[in-house]
């Protein structure tokens, strides 16, 4: 009797669990306890930490993202995101072809630089035909070339408590009541350091266009879209990323996005 | 439909202790990871529609055709004469699914979106959140697949209760006739199509999940390459997921009708305690064989 008596109870708790999570499937329950900052979303969020550790476990530092053909190339790069920057200051740099531009690398390194759009151009390039993957779920096959981050950054002497590199963009993804936020993101040396990681200024055997990044933007061809800030202008080394923005390391971060983008 | 009645146990016959018919079936590795796995495929589902309706097409092959067509599904809300509405389109063919599919919400706050709210986690449009779900089950699911293929490598349940023998193929015919007529035999192994259901879903479906989710990770493209050639393209791996979670759903839907039929406090008692109720020693009728 006893041993029924338990497994009644067993049945009838698991029974109203499964229903109620059946009735309250939209999961307006779990609404509440989802947000950015509650226990229950860090807590899942240790999951982020999990996959970033095996991936870069069986991936190591040098394993290359698929390389395909011209013949792959079938369309234009999608743009996503902003697509035209309505920043002044971006508008300026534009209105004579980015003359004016400069690529600043400061923060953690010896010599801090301050590089032209011919300086960066004049340095080895690499161009690869790679797969963009969006976090959205489409992926777009297209041809980029640029100037390896390595070498930047081994120009720039990163000093070794450095451990992220974060990127400055000029173009305005969203307003705050603090004002303006300018996309921004930062990846690990581990993936600065990737081979296939370059400041893109050609797309597809031509200059970069605006909708896609002019004058430069990053290629971290074993991360997400996301991870990948357009319109660059300055490159910090940082050890730390946890008083800028959010807190959580890039404008989609802050929103919520997971830090580490390999999956 | 005398057996099924007959068979249906009532409580004060599962109140009985010294019933000789009732038998210790599922382990408590079974049991364990049967829970773990309902859970982390019931919120995997959820949060995997959310993240399907921030992209609602899918596609065949490496890439997402824009400037080409190479969609083979998609859900989305056109307008019409008649107001908005909600489609599905498989193959080019267009359904108008209005309500559930493209279109959907409270009466007069309907808004565009794949998958209704009532199915997916959060209910609210959240990207980033449903991934954070998504890949927090999705490393549950997989340990326990391991674990359980493990468990029941060591306790025989494997080679006991799943592994397909000559007699099951024999017994198919009248199984499949048996399941149509909704006449069920309680014995401890598993029947012919039972075998097939769970031996399907833990070895073909629940392993092709994980195939196809590790392939649309561009991380693990740089470990295993071939993986997506092997799928025919990204795209296409993330078709396949999504086919492959329709059959799991139908899966699930199957297992709760033949739960509901086959005797539901029965089914659900050995599945939570172990313990389960096998048909009484037979007087000449057919369960004889089978029991045996």
């Amino acid at each position: 009797m006893a041993k029924f008596e338990i497994s009644r109870r067993k049945f009838l708790t698991s029974a109203s669990l499964g229903m109620s999570g059946i009735m309250l499937s939209g999961c307006d329950a779990f609404d509440s306890q989802l947000g950015v900052g509650d226990g229950l979303r860090s807590f899942l969020e240790g999951a982020n930490g999990l996959t970033y550790r095996a991936q870069r476990w069986l991936a190591g530092h040098d394993a290359l993202a698929q390389e395909f053909t011209e013949a792959d190339i079938r369309q234009p790069q999608r743009p996503n995101g902003v697509t035209a920057p309505d920043d002044d200051t971006y508008k300026g740099l534009l209105a004579n072809n980015f003359a004016d531009w400069r690529l600043e690398v400061s923060g953690l390194v010896e010599k801090p630089l301050s590089l032209t759009r011919e300086q960066l151009q004049n340095m080895p390039s690499r161009t690869q035909i790679t797969r963009h993957d969006c976090v959205e779920g489409w992926s777009c096959i297209a041809k980029w070339t640029g100037t390896p981050l390595s070498l930047v950054l081994d120009q720039a002497m990163v000093k070794p408590q450095a451990r992220y590199v974060m990127f400055h963009c000029l173009d305005t993804i969203d307003r705050s009541l603090a004002g303006d936020i300018k996309y921004y993101g930062t990846i690990d040396l581990i993936d600065a350091r990737h081979p296939q990681t370059i400041l893109a200024y050609g797309l597809n055997g031509k200059p970069l266009p605006v909708e896609n990044g002019a004058p430069l933007r990053v290629r971290v061809e074993r991360q997400l879209g996301y991870k990948m800030p357009k319109y660059l202008y300055k490159i910090e080394l940082v050890d730390s990323f946890a008083a800028i923005g959010g807190g959580r390391g890039g404008y989609w971060e802050d929103n919520g996005y997971d830090w580490y983008a390999g999956i | 439909m005398e057996t099924v009645a007959r068979s249906q146990p009532t409580v004060e016959a599962d109140a009985a202790p010294k019933d000789a018919t009732l038998i210790y079936r599922q382990s408590s590795w079974t049991r364990l990871t049967h829970w773990l796995w309902a859970i982390s495929l019931f919120f995997m589902l959820l949060s995997g529609l959310q993240i399907f309706n921030a992209r609602p097409q899918l596609y065949i092959g490496k890439e997402s055709g824009f400037d080409y067509n190479n969609t083979v599904f998609a859900i989305g809300a056109e307008n019409t004469a008649t107001g908005t509405r909600g489609y599905t389109e498989i193959f080019g063919k267009r359904f108008d699914t209005t309500g559930v599919l493209g279109w959907s919400g409270p009466a007069g706050q309907e808004t565009s979106r794949g998958f209704p709210s009532w199915a997916t986690i959060p209910s609210y449009y959240d990207l980033g959140t449903a991934r954070v779900v998504h890949f927090f089950f999705a490393w549950i699911l997989s340990t326990t697949l391991l674990v359980w293929l493990v468990a029941s490598l060591i306790n025989g349940h494997l080679r006991r209760d799943l592994a397909p023998r000559i007699d099951d193929l024999k017994r198919l015919p009248r199984d499949i006739v048996d399941h149509a007529k909704l006449k069920f035999h309680h014995t401890r192994e598993y029947n012919t199509l039972q075998k097939m259901a769970y031996g399907g879903v833990l070895f073909v479906l629940l392993p092709l999940m994980i195939i196809t989710g590790l392939a649309m990770s561009p991380s693990m493209n740089s470990v295993l390459p071939f993986l997506n050639d092997l799928l025919a393209g990204r795209q296409t791996a993330r078709t396949i997921h999504f086919a492959v979670m329709v059959l799991l759903v139908g899966f699930f839907i199957i297992h709760m009708l033949m739960i509901l039929a086959a005797g539901p406090i029965n089914e659900l008692r050995s599945i939570i305690t172990g313990w389960y109720r096998t048909d009484p020693p037979a007087h000449g009728d057919n369960t004889s064989e089978r029991s045996a």
